[in-house]
């Protein structure tokens, strides 16, 4: 049900465009108004969310630990997976964000004959949000020579090694491929996989689905339904110049791609996908452990009703003074 | 009422099926399964805490006996927790839903119950915080996942936060560290704003706001008991041993699970460590309040485990003594290394923790000042000032358990290996998916490690019984050593269950074993009482 939901609402978007464009010719409404409300929407919505993140209070230090513990000089502590230092948070942080180190942890327990229950190791779901995700970041960032003039070298850098087994013109970047195989993967196992099916909600396939789309509407435009490149420049220069113009004759499949990209900037915020911000943030990855050097201060600490020692003395006092244990008030 | 059941046999235990069912979770009313949850927490428990709507309950009845305004008052309790706690605003927020952690609880691989897959659990809550805190799930209601709080829905978040440890596993293995043991200890929180704790939880806690521990062992109990052992290592050592209570001006406040003050094996523990207080000379000293490293107020809210700890360090503070030692315990070592000083710190008013025997510093201690007994053991052995004879303990085959709490809330890994290395000569691990910082819990932790509860335990336990299984059948293995009061209480009942003929023991229940004491007598019987084989062990 939640996948039939979340695809009719991406092919319910994609017959917007054209009706919106081939159509009524909104093409101002389409290619510059849209734009500036979903960029809005993304960085007022994830701002947002961040401040809301940070505003609540941290108030113990729960690292999961992952490895050895700094104690005695002569062990030998792992210093990523349980860090004591503000440089071994970062280096854990950069390991989780940069390449999913949690993640490359996955195992699959398999319960055979015996009863044996075995821990395989498991790479594919790493595997796939590797590749979904650098591709993802790649295309992204490629995506800069339509904003810029000139087109940074770092940009034309990147171009070159995406395109680097290069077979004919035009360029056959590598991460269109990959970001589509990646997608397809992750989508087969939200499918396929028991488990991963039921757990699964209609806003885990509408990213999937919204962002399968972005792809194949780029991949279309490249290689099979060309458009006018020049135009496209001259819309989106125009919208970081604030001096928005709409070309005609370009292809109502751009409409269609960038309002997929305005969807997915708007929908950001509200979604899942705020994970990008929210892993920085993740207590349990963020702090040292180092409770035991440094003391964790709690900014909602209250004062709380305890039992002190003069109650319990008065309750047991005779008999502890019959068996011998010392005693305050005699 | 459920009562001490016995659960079905293993066979038919480990068939389980791990395929969910077709009809979704959300549509999945909860079935309250005999065996699988405990008894409501009675009265006169919460009374004794003055904690709210004491009243006798279970939770088999229809009839919870709830506040009229309950929902007002959970949904008061979330918005207060999203403030107070950035782990749950943030976990609340950014799961992805990929499963990562779904095989990782051991509920889940003993049981196949899908709300036992971590994700499952934190939707549960987070179903109900969509519903009432997020704009998505307001107006998309179901759609975006969002469901209302009703009575059915409490009771299911009832059900399923009392079937998880909080043992963090799910935690390690999610790429943002969402931790369900968290979002378990406040879901256990808003439960408790209505009274709906366990009994095999809220007596321990009223317990020990009374008495210092757990089994509300009254001062001359524990002394007694403790003169028992004394007793019993005379017996074994030919040496009596001393030790003092409550003695202001001791160097150290020694402060253990009270489970070692007790039962079997926790007692060969706590025999151990006397062996070797006294072998070192230690300046050491009880107290009979502080006589409680455990806390069970962790497994009701935080702010009665901050209670339950005031008296770590004002005991050591009436005392004078210079720093603390803590015994062999799990969720004991997860509150003394994260939470202890940020609840009743700075503890200013004790020195840096300096092992009188070695000198060494405990750097890692320096703030908090309490120092782990492994730590402590270790250094002495890698200094030489102990003089060891594995060989007792060669009648042993040994595998250890690291204990959730001491994996994943601390980290201490290698401290209990190179202890039992030094003192046994047969040491074998389990296969390295099921320890370290991915052990498997002994499936009755968090304060589920009552009688009516057998079936679920046996099944959160199947996990890491199943690795010993491996270890026995290959090594022959016949001793699952640990560093946890609670495993000590439970794991015996796991081993009878899934693996007849290992024992449990305690790491300085090996120590004791094997340390030589000055003038002792011809050693022919291990702390157990039972008769040593012949040196050099049977095989
Ligand atoms: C700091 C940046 C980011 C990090 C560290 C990160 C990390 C991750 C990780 C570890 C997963 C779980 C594995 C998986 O299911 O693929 C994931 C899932 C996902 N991420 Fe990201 N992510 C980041 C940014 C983004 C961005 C910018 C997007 C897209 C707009 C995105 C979209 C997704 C989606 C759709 C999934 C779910 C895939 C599925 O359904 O299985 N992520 N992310
Ligand atoms: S591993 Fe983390 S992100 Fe993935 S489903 Fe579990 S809790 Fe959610
Ligand atoms: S904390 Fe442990 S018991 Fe609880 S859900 Fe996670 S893995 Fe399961």
């Amino acid at each position: 049900m939640g996948i039939l939901f979340s695809f009719s609402v991406v092919v319910a978007i994609i017959l917007l465009v054209i009706a919106g464009v081939s159509g009524a010719g909104l093409n101002f409404l389409f290619g510059v108004i849209f734009p500036y409300i979903a960029l809005l929407i993304f960085i007022v919505g994830v701002t947002y969310r961040v401040v809301q993140w940070g505003s609540s209070a941290v108030p113990f230090r729960v690292p999961t630990t992952g490895g050895q513990q700094t104690s005695l000089p002569w062990i030998k502590a792992n210093k990523i997976d349980n860090p004591t230092t503000s440089y071994g948070v970062i280096f854990r942080m950069l390991f989780e964000v940069l390449l999913f180190r949690s993640l490359f942890r996955n195992t699959k327990s398999e319960l055979r004959e015996g009863p044996m229950l075995v821990h395989g190791s498991e790479k594919l779901l790493w595997l796939a949000a590797i590749v979904f995700h650098y591709s993802f970041l790649i295309i992204l960032l490629r995506h800069m020579r339509f904003f810029t003039v000139p087109v940074p070298t770092p940009i034309e850098f990147l171009e070159f090694i995406d395109s680097f087994f290069q077979v004919g013109a035009p360029l056959v970047y590598i991460t269109n491929f990959t970001i589509v195989i990646a997608l397809l993967y992750l989508l087969y196992r939200r499918l396929a996989m028991p488990q991963i099916r039921y757990i699964s909600l209609p806003s885990d396939y509408f990213p999937l689905f919204l962002i399968l789309a972005i792809a194949i509407t780029g991949i279309i435009m490249r290689y099979f339904e060309k458009v006018d490149i020049v135009g496209v420049k001259q819309i989106t220069m125009g919208l970081v110049s604030f001096r928005p113009v709409i070309p005609d004759n370009i292809g109502v499949i751009f409409y269609i791609h960038l309002t997929l990209v305005c969807t997915l900037f708007a929908y950001f915020p509200f979604s899942k996908l705020v994970h990008m911000a929210g892993i920085f943030l993740s207590p349990t990855r963020n702090l040292a452990n180092n409770n035991r050097m440094v003391r964790h201060v709690n900014p909602w600490d209250y004062p709380v009703k305890v039992r002190s020692y003069q109650e319990y003395e008065d309750e047991f006092r005779d008999k502890m003074k019959k068996s011998g244990i010392p005693v305050e008030k005699e | 009422m459920a009562t001490k059941g016995k659960p079905p046999k293993p066979e038919e235990l480990s068939k389980i099926d791990y395929t969910p069912p077709k009809r979704g979770w959300m549509d999945t009313p909860v079935v309250f399964k005999p065996g699988m949850y405990c008894h409501g927490t009675r009265a006169k428990y919460l009374e004794a805490v003055g904690m709210p709507n004491a009243r006798d309950w279970s939770p088999a009845e229809e009839d919870w006996k709830l506040p009229p305004e309950w929902k007002e008052i959970v949904l008061k309790g979330i918005k207060e927790r999203l403030q107070k706690y950035r782990t749950f605003h943030v976990f609340m927020d950014i799961c992805v839903r990929c499963g990562a952690c779904a095989d990782k609880c051991h509920f889940f691989l003993g049981g196949g119950d899908p709300k036992n897959m971590p994700v499952l659990r934190a939707e549960l809550l987070r179903s109900v915080y969509r519903k009432y805190f997020t704009t998505a799930g307001k107006f998309f209601g179901k759609a975006a996942g969002a469901r209302e709080l009703t009575e059915d829905v409490l009771k299911e978040l009832w059900y399923y936060y009392f079937q998880c440890t909080e043992c963090r596993r799910c935690s390690l293995f999610c790429p943002y560290g969402i931790d369900q043991a968290e979002i378990t200890i406040i879901g256990r929180e808003l439960l408790n704003l209505l009274g709906l704790n366990l009994d095999w939880i809220m007596g321990p806690v009223a317990n020990s706001y009374r008495t210092g521990n757990h089994l509300g062992l009254e001062p001359h109990t524990i002394k007694a008991n403790i003169e028992f052992m004394i007793d019993d290592i005379e017996t074994i050592t030919g040496i009596r041993v001393e030790t003092t209570f409550n003695r202001k001006g001791a160097e150290i406040l020694f402060v253990a699970p009270s489970g070692d003050l007790f039962g079997v094996p926790g007692n060969y523990v706590a025999m151990g460590e006397l062996m070797l207080f006294h072998e070192i000379g230690l300046d050491y000293t009880w107290s009979t309040l502080a006589c409680e490293g455990g806390n069970f107020g962790f497994f009701t809210s935080m702010e009665m485990a901050k209670k339950l700890y005031y008296k770590i360090y004002s005991e050591a503070k009436r005392l004078g003594v210079k720093w603390i030692l803590g015994g062999e315990c799990g969720h004991q070592w997860r509150l003394m290394n994260q939470y202890l000083d940020t609840w009743w710190g700075p503890a200013d008013f004790l020195e840096e923790p300096v092992s009188p025997i070695t000198g060494t510093k405990f750097e890692n201690a320096k703030g908090s000042k309490v120092v782990h007994i492994t730590e402590f053991t270790a250094d002495l052995i890698r200094h030489g000032k102990l003089k060891l004879d594995p060989s007792r303990n060669d009648h042993l085959r040994v595998t250890f358990h690291d204990s959730c709490n001491t994996s994943r809330a601390m980290g201490i890994f290698e401290e209990p290996r190179y202890i039992i290395k030094n003192v046994c000569n047969h040491f074998y691990e389990m296969p390295e998916s099921t320890i370290r910082e991915k052990t498997f819990c002994c499936g009755s932790g968090s304060g589920l490690n009552a009688g009516e509860n057998i079936e679920l335990r046996m099944r959160g336990g199947f996990p890491r019984a199943n690795a010993v299984k491996y270890v026995k059948e290959k090594f022959g293995v016949n001793m699952l050593a640990n560093i946890c009061a609670i495993d000590r209480a439970a794991l015996p009942t796991l081993m009878d269950y899934w693996n007849p003929g290992v024992g449990v023991c305690g790491v300085h229940e090996l120590v004791g074993n094997a340390l030589v004491m000055k003038g002792e007598i011809e050693r022919t019987l291990d702390l157990r009482g039972e008769p040593l084989p012949g040196k050099g062990g049977t095989d």
